[in-house]
């Protein structure tokens, strides 16, 4: 059984504070395909940490504004 | 679907269809005979060639009206083929450790050959399999 990251992202919010940034044009900034930032979105991939700091770069703010990882184990 | 998808779903078919092919024909030949006796290398040279150009004629075909940018590949697309193959590799070693196994034996080649081919399909199966889990349902967290 795949067992799913505990890595969440704010990227759908953020897309959408962007002037409703398709998923098509923010892989085309970060040099990905869509189906990797949709899997990303939902939680089924983790990117690397310099995919990350490119999609942070795209929205102009910093990483943990757009990935968040939970500070306690949980049970 | 990427690219890479759908070349894990060529792999998976045409492996099955070109092994189910050459059971049919191998078994067919067996009929009133030792199936050792049977001349089973034509028919895997035969399903081996098929299954590359297959696998090729069906991918250009795949590739054929795909949206702009869908034949790219990334670091996610990468992984995943990575991924795949590792799964994969272990029926590769089991096959290399029975033919070595039925060699010492010295078991009639058609045996030995034939463990060989099973252990590559069945790679290529998993492989497959594996890289179809991983693009719909994610890649494991070590």
């Amino acid at each position: 059984m795949v067992k799913a990251t505990r890595v969440t992202n704010q990227i759908r919010r953020l897309r959408f504070d962007h002037g409703e940034m398709t998923q098509a044009e923010l892989a085309e900034r970060t040099g990905v395909t869509r189906q990797t930032i949709i899997a990303i979105e939902q939680g089924k991939y983790s990117p690397s940490l310099e995919m990350a700091f490119q999609i942070a770069h795209v929205f102009g703010v910093a990483l943990d504004e757009v990935f968040q990882y939970p500070t306690t184990k949980e049970a | 679907m990427s690219s890479e998808e759908k070349s894990a779903w060529v792999m998976l078919v045409v492996t099955v269809g070109a092994y189910a092919v050459y059971l049919a024909v191998v078994l067919g030949q067996a009929s009133g005979t030792a199936l050792a006796e049977v001349h089973y290398i034509p028919a895997m040279l035969w399903s081996i060639g098929g299954a590359i150009v297959a696998a090729i004629v069906l991918n250009t075909f795949a590739g054929i009206g795909s949206p702009k940018g869908a034949a790219r590949k990334d670091q996610r697309d990468r992984e995943i083929y990575r991924f795949g193959e590792t799964v994969g590799q272990s029926f590769v070693v089991i096959g290399a450790v029975a033919a070595l196994a039925m060699a010492m034996l010295e078991l009639p080649y058609f045996w030995i050959a034939n463990a060989v081919y099973l252990a590559f399909v069945l790679s290529a199966i998993l492989s497959s399999i594996a890289k179809l889990a991983a693009y719909r349902g994610g890649l494991p967290t070590w």
